[in-house]
């Protein structure tokens, strides 16, 4: 119940520091206006059936944007900030603390999700007639945590890279592209498409197209969602062996 | 003597100290990678929307990535010496200001330059285009002159610094503008029109425009209109940015406002 009200709590007051960031709130959504309004002028002009399709997937960018750069070095800011040694020595685990951070900034990509939906409805007359809106709902729910989970493991996964952001913003290109946002997995050649497999966001945004034109969206959920479990359970594992290692070696507060 | 020294050394110096990404763990990830990405990432979606040709794609990001070193070294020569408090002892120094904000332009251009052209052979390797031999010279002082008049740009963006605490946001829309409207992905023709028109007053458009025309093999004086095109437009940038530099900087000086941002 406490690590509940935990995660809770830690989510909420991010969530809420996060809004009130311009870098975090403003640009995070108009960074992903940019790469949807340019992307919706291509298919415009080549393929205009294909604009739901585009603006579906420039959705979800702008989740993944939230995330990859700011989640990257999200441990390293607290290190900063020089609350990370308070953070470990408090009788919560770490990742208890960790997890609602990057969790709270995959959520403000919702902002991005529905700025780049109305974007694209009002200036390019893209409808979106939802099939199943509560598996719509559902799918949403559950791309944007396990987005928020990979953010995670890149926070901890990163924390001995000293400009984790970069390496974090390294990884913003490459998953628009090989999760099949805006292009689909099969244009690519065959060794890319085990990476897309392995990545959460191409079963959440196989599972939003889904739901939104009636497909199938169940069996994208659950992957997206096991991967989600398996980013989480690597995430604290690693936790565990970083903060070991910070505390032989006295590293904690070294930046 | 003194004021080439400030241009060339101190142009240098304040380059090295200023621009924190020069350290390879920040500049490999952000500026030999990320561009490539980008150029795949368009390349990709234009084969999946069927509407240019790779290499429309790979000229137009490669180029257009100019606006991240460029834009954000330049910003970073007022905000970086605000953050590190020094901003007001470079500023009650005798030395002329001309030689001083200029001479932190040139590194910036030659950097911009590098990632550029690092970005057009590495992409155009990855997706196998073609570029004559004999267009590479005019390509390269195209690139130049695209870094150039970024950098203009980015002199622009410095001096809003004096008003704005947050320079990255700035910069990241100035990329996202230039990304949309300087036919960098979409040409000029399907933009709609008040773009396209608007795009004529922006730094790349010209530029980007002219290193297609060379790479598909005309010559330099085939497209010597649109360089100069260019270069006149950095040129305005480059002089809009001094003088609202040398506005603000005397608007802080009665103000007391220097450190206020």
């Amino acid at each position: 119940m406490k690590s509940a009200r935990l995660l809770v709590i830690g989510w909420f007051f991010q969530l809420k520091m996060l809004s009130r960031s311009s870098f975090n709130g403003i640009l995070g959504i108009l960074y992903p206006l940019f790469f949807a309004t340019v992307a919706f002028l291509m298919y415009r002009a080549g393929s205009p059936n294909a604009l739901l399709y585009a603006s579906l997937g420039a959705s979800v960018m702008g989740v993944w944007s939230a995330v990859s750069t700011s989640a990257g070095s999200a441990m390293q800011r607290e290190r900063w900030q020089g609350t990370l040694e308070l953070l470990v020595s408090a009788p919560a685990h770490f990742s208890l603390v960790m997890l609602p951070v990057t969790v709270a900034m995959s959520t403000i990509g919702l902002y991005s999700m529905a700025a780049t939906l109305l974007w694209g409805w009002l200036l390019f007359g893209i409808d979106l007639h939802v099939a199943h809106p509560l598996l719509f709902c559902v799918s949403i729910v559950v791309t944007v945590v396990s987005i928020g989970v990979t953010g995670f493991l890149m926070a901890v996964a990163f924390v001995r890279y000293r400009t984790a952001w970069a390496l974090g913003n390294l990884f913003e290109y490459p998953v628009w592209l090989v999760a099949g946002f805006l292009v689909p997995i099969s244009l690519f050649p065959g060794w890319v498409r085990p990476i897309s497999w392995l990545l959460a966001p191409t079963w959440g945004m196989n599972a939003i197209r889904e739901s939104a034109l009636g497909g199938t969206p169940l069996p994208d959920v659950g992957l997206c969602a096991a991967i989600g479990v398996g980013c989480l359970v690597l995430g604290i594992a690693v936790t565990g062996t970083v903060l070991r290692s910070a505390r032989a070696r006295a590293t904690l507060a070294l930046t | 003597m003194t004021s080439a020294r400030v241009f060339l050394i101190g142009g240098v110096m304040s380059f090295r100290a200023l621009f924190n990404w020069l350290s390879p763990w920040i500049y490999v990830p952000t500026m030999l990678v990320s561009p490539v990405f980008q150029i795949l990432l368009f390349a990709y979606i234009g084969r999946a929307a069927r509407v240019q040709s790779d290499k429309f794609y790979v000229i137009g990001n490669a180029l257009q990535y100019t606006a991240i070193p460029c834009v954000f070294a330049m910003s970073h020569t007022i905000a970086g010496e605000r953050f590190q408090q020094t901003l007001g002892y470079i500023l009650v120094t005798p030395a002329r200001r001309i030689p001083l904000f200029v001479g932190r332009s040139l590194p910036v251009v030659v950097n911009g330059a590098l990632t550029s052209a690092f970005a057009l052979a590495l992409g155009g390797a990855i997706l196998g285009i073609h570029v004559p031999v004999s267009a590479l010279a005019p390509l390269a002082l195209t690139i130049v002159l695209c870094a150039a008049s970024c950098t203009g740009l980015g002199l622009l963006s410095a001096a809003i610094g004096f008003l704005v605490r947050e320079t990255a946001t700035l910069n990241n829309i100035v990329f996202g503008v230039l990304l949309i409207f300087c036919g960098v992905n979409v040409s000029l023709d399907d933009l709609p029109g008040w773009m396209s028109t608007l795009a004529q007053g922006l730094p790349l458009t010209h530029g980007i425009e002219a290193a297609r025309k060379l790479a598909d093999g005309a010559s330099l004086s085939y497209v010597a209109g649109l360089i100069g095109a260019e270069a006149l437009v950095g040129l305005l940038y480059g002089l809009a940015g001094y003088a609202l530099l040398r506005a603000l900087e005397l608007q802080s000086r009665v103000h007391a406002t220097l450190e206020r941002a």
